[in-house]
């Protein structure tokens, strides 16, 4: 146990908690490999989604999150990047 | 203007004795049960806890998780099985999309997909969280729309739903689009997937199915006297059905020929049948004057025959009425004595088991006879527990749906 954190806290490529959940559930949703969740990835032009994707994920994002985001918002969370930093604002 | 002809080119299949057209003739043909016990929920609790499942069913072998999992189940068997008739017809190569249509049946749609989604929200605190999929994957046109979607089939495109018999009024409706020169190509037949707690819980609410629980193999037991109601069934069969003259010109296969339809109502009672069966009379009347033929021209009629005390004995009554001496002269078989009902499905899966019979020249058996009805003329021949060979000309398929609607289906033989 002690062993698995020290290699976990040594990855310099470690993500928030925050942002490897947001990863997940894209990953989850869309079907896409994690490699392509960079933080520049639109969900529509680069992921894939359709409008019904998009609203299904700011859903996924407020219940994992325990958050409510309006639709005014929403609107604005095209991108991996613009999500991690919204939810890493607003989560409780 | 003069009607057009139309024949069969393409068939496709999920049932619960296989999952392609092959294994679903070769589980017909040995008079082969598909019940068990459900699994695809905790049926501890309710009064039948078995069925007739798709056995083995992964939908990773079927479609990439993305695609799969924005379609409720009765969506994922129309698009598998379609797939396989689209295949099998080679419709893909030079042919007119704008001119091909899709006609579905469904009697239900959605069901797994409702209830979840219904019961999360009732476990919830009042805040609607309904998945944006909810209402495309439920919707009992999600299964047309989706296999237009795939394959770019531009021409009419609808779901029938008349409960049990809803894929018996998609062919006719097919059928009448191409007669009437309003699409040259329909792919049509009908899925369900209703063996969720909501479809067992609602069916056996009625006192329509089977509680033989001991004996899951043997419960779906059509004209035995110990009958005690029908096997819910689930899957999907899928035809293409074609214009002749474009079938002709494009080389294709034929299997047979759709010859004519019939619709009633018994106007009698939302789900009870009427005892007399003048509705069902009625539907094959309509049908065998639509295909021009009389009743010494057929050979077989695949019977709904669901394995009801009163469905059954209805529907030989009116066979009588219609056919008289001629009666004794047929072939009648329940194939729901294996598949179970698939209702919205049935009538696709059983216009597959009377085509197949017209190709084989074999009748599919009633299977689970034990004990003859003496309410029902022992001089009927209902192809009990084995196959039987004869060369079938034509056959029809009878389906009749809660609500009263019935519908039947006349295949012939392709002559040219």
């Amino acid at each position: 146990m002690v062993l698995f954190v020290a290699e976990f806290s040594l990855n310099p490529t470690e993500m928030s908690e925050i942002a490897e959940k947001v990863k997940s559930i894209i990953v989850d949703k869309l079907g896409v490999e994690p490699s392509e969740v960079t933080p520049e990835a639109s969900f529509t032009n680069d992921l894939g989604a359709d409008s019904l994707d998009t609203v299904e994920l700011i859903m996924e994002f407020e219940k994992e999150f325990n958050v409510s985001i309006p639709d005014d918002q929403a609107e604005n969370i095209g991108t991996v990047g613009q999500a991690i930093a919204y939810l890493e604002e607003h989560a409780k | 203007m003069a009607l057009r002809r139309v024949v069969v080119t393409g068939l496709g299949a999920i049932t619960p004795l296989g999952k392609t057209v092959a294994e679903y003739w070769d589980g017909l043909s040995r008079g082969v049960s598909g019940a068990a016990p459900i699994t695809r929920f905790d049926a501890s609790k309710f009064k039948t806890r078995f069925a007739c499942e798709v056995k083995g069913y992964n939908p990773d072998d079927y479609f990439e998780r993305k695609e799969g999992r924005k379609m409720d189940l009765f969506t994922q068997f129309a698009v598998i099985a379609s797939d396989q008739a689209i295949a099998d017809a080679g419709l893909l190569e030079g042919v007119d999309k704008d001119r091909v249509g899709v006609i579905w049946g469904s009697g239900i749609g959605g069901l797994r997909t409702f209830q979840e989604e219904c019961v999360a929200f009732g476990r919830g605190d009042g805040t609607p969280r309904f998945n944006p999929f909810f209402i495309p994957k439920m919707i009992a046109d999600s299964s047309s729309g989706n296999i237009s979607i795939k394959h770019g089939f531009r021409g009419p495109n609808f779901v029938t739903t008349s409960a049990c018999a809803s894929s018996s009024d998609s062919i006719i409706a097919a059928f009448n689009y191409i007669r009437l020169n309003m699409a040259d190509v329909i792919v049509t037949g009908g899925s369900e997937a209703a063996i969720t707690e909501a479809g067992v819980g609602g069916f056996n609410a009625i006192k329509a199915m089977s509680e033989r629980n001991d004996a899951p193999e043997m419960a779906s037991r059509p004209y035995d006297k110990e009958r005690d109601g029908f096997v819910l069934g689930e899957g999907a069969g899928a035809l293409i059905l074609e214009e002749y003259e474009h079938a002709k010109a494009r080389g294709a296969k034929i299997y047979a020929e759709l010859l004519g339809g019939g619709l009633s109502s018994d106007a009698y009672h939302i789900t009870a049948p009427d005892p007399d069966g003048n509705g069902v009379v009625l539907v094959m009347k309509n049908a065998l004057r639509d295909a021009g033929i009389t009743p010494a021209d057929v050979d077989y009629i695949n019977t709904h025959g669901t394995s009801t005390p009163l469905g059954d004995g209805a529907e030989v009554k009116a066979i009588q009425k219609v056919f008289g001496e001629d009666a004794y002269r047929l072939n009648i078989s329940s194939t729901k004595s294996m598949t179970g009902h698939l209702l919205g499905g049935a009538g696709a899966i059983e216009a597959l088991a009377s085509i197949l019979a017209i190709q084989h020249g074999v009748v599919p058996p009633t299977i689970n006879h034990f004990t003859d009805d003496p309410e029902l003329d022992s001089r009927l021949n209902f192809t009990f527990n084995q196959a039987q060979k004869r060369e079938v000309n034509i056959a029809i398929s009878n389906t009749f749906g809660f609500g009263g609607h019935n519908t039947s289906v006349v295949f012939g033989k392709f002559r040219d």
